[in-house]
């Protein structure tokens, strides 16, 4: 099985892009704003600031490249935790994603124009689940797609496949993104699976499998988009393999220095999603050092408003805790309301 | 038998299929799915002929698969429809109680009420019936330990069907347990056309006052024998259908109690954690100064369920065994 490539790991060109200059340079654009958050999201949560939080450092064209085939008020998106980069590019607002990983109850859940469900964090829960989202979209005659993010280590759980038979045998309009990164928390790939390559196992389901480069911009957005189309186009899912590596820990609280070569870590960052796309930009003479550092400044302004707005938020008051259980409170949600209230109804 | 105008005597799977019919034909989110509920009807025949009228794009089998099943629901409630699926038998939810436990009952919370799941989970459960291993669980227990849905159990025709149209009506995830023993073995009178009855209330089926049988879907009709024998001897007992279990009216519960001073709580499942045991606290919290006795349970054993065979005589409660718990509170 090949897997699609359109830049070498320089982020040279291997052959013709199939993307505008202007889709380069918004591509570019998405793949640093995801790394910006990430990396100033690792700082708050040293300072404190955030809880456990997901890293994903190395996997940023992996969900950038798929999100930007999705229009956030018509698509849909059911992410797993390590998804925030796929988030923040399909128009989630940073200050909510901060409190979603401060885990305040201000930043559970999406703006009512952002079709994204909050982040899963049981594994695989979400597969079965998009498959009926996108079955449902399908029934009412709306011209949309659901795509949904799963890890390699996912893949073994139940819910993936009967999902993914769900989503077969209903031609629902899925994209199924397995984020290949080699690791589950310190489980490698070899030792979860027989198979060489996940994209194989779309077979099992009659349904096309692709494995691309999820360190390629251009692939992942150039695969992403021919399934989108499938799917728009009434001929169900596509089960996409991204190859890419979690150059980060598992989560702030993981030591990967416990399972793995710092070697391996070091030859996947020479591969790095933005060195290659930003090489690419070079090459085709679309970027320089001053629209580098212009871009770095706006970026860092951008995150420093959301943290204030985040912390703008107000407190979490007890009460909510049994607010949002059913659409009207119940006599036990009024009972616990009242006292968490203090009394004063 | 008086049938009244606008009322028929069927049976409680037929009111169930009303209630489909209904709620297919008059909000066009609907639609209705499980395991051979399509050409064949369901096993029960609950949809019996829904597909013929609705057509496949509402009424639809879907492969064998009860996490893949509750997950799709899910999804579909979450994107705007009004999903109805069927779990073949009660005893086989255990494959989906990832999706309940992880997602069904919290998805509203979690989300601030972005995404919410209106979605009804309609499955067959409890004995008499003499079926195959497994085919007679009742877990209904472990349903109402998920925070977020509303479970429901009917022991009528004509509280089902209404209790039904409510529950598909509902903006929150209800299961929906029907008593298999019932579905053929009860008939009664039921209106015709669109009606809900609320959900969230428990009934008084018969009044007493020497003490409280309090029991849901198959164990009411059980409760209602033992009042009548016992009535041959002179003791008025009270018989409540709880109906709802989660949200429990409590109220209506402490009232009877308040009224007898005695409470016995009758359900088919396990005795260890289960509903019942949920009833007896609440008794004990907001009845106490009523009780002359403590609250007694009577259930299954601590034991599977057996399958087809004379020994579920000995798992299931009878009439007997309540009559047994009920000497045991008069003589307390
Ligand atoms: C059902 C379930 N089991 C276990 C866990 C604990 N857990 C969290 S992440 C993880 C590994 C997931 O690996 P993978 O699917 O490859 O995704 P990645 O973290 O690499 O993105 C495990 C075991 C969980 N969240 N849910």
């Amino acid at each position: 099985m090949d897997t699609v490539r359109y830049l070498d790991d320089d982020g040279k060109p291997l052959r013709d892009i199939p993307l505008s200059e202007e889709e380069l340079l918004s591509g570019y654009r998405a793949l640093r704003r995801a790394r910006h958050f990430d990396e100033r999201a690792l700082v708050l949560q040293r300072q404190g600031r955030l809880g456990v939080y997901p890293p994903f450092r190395g996997q940023e064209a992996a969900q950038v490249g798929v999100a930007l085939c999705l229009e956030p008020s018509r698509d849909w998106l059911l992410p797993s935790y390590r998804e925030t980069a796929a988030a923040i590019t399909f128009g989630m607002p940073l200050s909510k994603l901060i409190l979603s990983w401060r885990a305040d109850p201000a930043g559970w859940g999406a703006p009512p124009e952002v079709n994204m469900v909050q982040f899963y964090i049981p594994i695989a829960t979400q597969v079965p689940q998009a498959a009926g989202v996108a079955h449902a979209l399908r029934l009412q005659g709306k011209d949309a797609v659901a795509a949904v993010f799963i890890g390699d280590g996912g893949t073994s759980e139940g819910d993936f496949h009967e999902g993914l038979n769900f989503a077969s045998v209903f031609d629902a309009p899925l994209l199924v993104v397995v984020q290949n990164n080699g690791w589950a928390i310190s489980v490698p790939t070899q030792k979860q699976m027989k198979v060489q390559r996940i994209a194989l196992k779309a077979q099992g389901y009659g349904i096309p499998g692709v494995t691309v480069d999820g360190n390629d911009l251009v692939a992942v957005w150039t695969v992403a988009r021919k399934a989108a189309a499938r799917a728009r186009a009434g001929e169900g899912p596509t089960l996409i393999e991204a190859l890419t590596y979690r150059v980060a820990p598992h989560t702030s609280s993981d030591d990967p220095g416990r399972y793995r070569t710092e070697d391996e870590a070091e030859a996947w960052k020479k591969r790095d999603p933005i060195d290659r796309m930003r090489g690419c930009l070079l090459h085709l003479g679309l970027w320089d050092e001053e629209k580098e550092r212009a871009l770095s400044e706006e970026l860092e302004a951008e995150f420093l408003t959301a943290v204030e707005e985040a912390d703008q938020a107000s407190e979490p008051r007890p009460w909510e805790i049994v607010e949002q259980v059913y659409a009207e409170m119940q006599p036990d949600q009024q009972a616990a309301w009242q006292y968490l209230h203090g009394g004063e109804a | 038998m008086i049938v009244e105008r606008g009322t028929r005597v069927i049976n409680l799977v037929q009111a169930v299929n009303e209630a489909l019919d209904l709620a297919l034909e008059r909000d066009p989110r609907v639609v209705l799915f499980g395991e051979d509920v399509g050409k064949m009807g369901g096993v029960f025949r609950a949809s019996d002929g829904l597909q013929p009228k609705y057509g496949e794009k509402r009424v639809f089998d879907t492969p064998l698969a009860e996490s893949g099943i509750v997950g799709f629901a899910i999804g579909m409630a979450m994107a705007g429809l009004r999903p109805v699926a069927e779990i073949q038998f009660a005893g086989f939810l255990y494959p989906a109680l990832d999706q309940i436990l992880s997602h069904l009952g919290r998805m509203r919370h979690r989300t601030r009420g972005r995404f919410t799941i209106p979605l009804v989970i309609r499955a067959p459960y409890g004995g008499g019936v003499k079926t195959p291993e497994q085919h007679a669980d009742s877990p209904e227990a472990i349903l109402c330990h998920v925070p977020g849905v509303k479970v429901i159990i009917p022991s009528s025709p004509e509280r089902a069907k209404g209790l039904l149209l409510a529950a598909i009506e509902d903006p929150d995830p209800v299961f929906f347990l029907e008593a298999i023993k019932l579905y053929r073995g009860v008939k009664a009178e039921v209106p015709e056309g669109y009606y809900t009855l609320p959900i969230g209330k428990a009934r008084v089926v018969r009044e007493g006052n020497a003490a409280t049988l309090i029991a849901y879907g198959g164990m009411v009709e059980v409760c209602q024998k033992a009042a009548e024998v016992a009535a041959h001897e002179g003791v008025e007992l009270e018989v409540i259908d709880a109906e709802t279990l989660v949200p429990l009216d409590t109220p209506t519960l402490v009232e009877s109690v308040a009224k007898t001073g005695r409470a016995v709580v009758v359900y088919e499942a396990m005795r260890t954690g289960g509903f019942g045991a949920e009833i007896a606290a609440r008794l004990a919290e907001e009845a106490l100064d009523y009780l002359e006795a403590p609250v007694v349970r009577v259930a299954g054993w601590d034991a599977p369920y057996p399958p087809f065979s004379a020994v579920e005589n000995f798992y299931r409660p009878d009439a007997k065994r309540v009559l047994e718990a009920v000497r045991r509170v008069l003589m307390y």
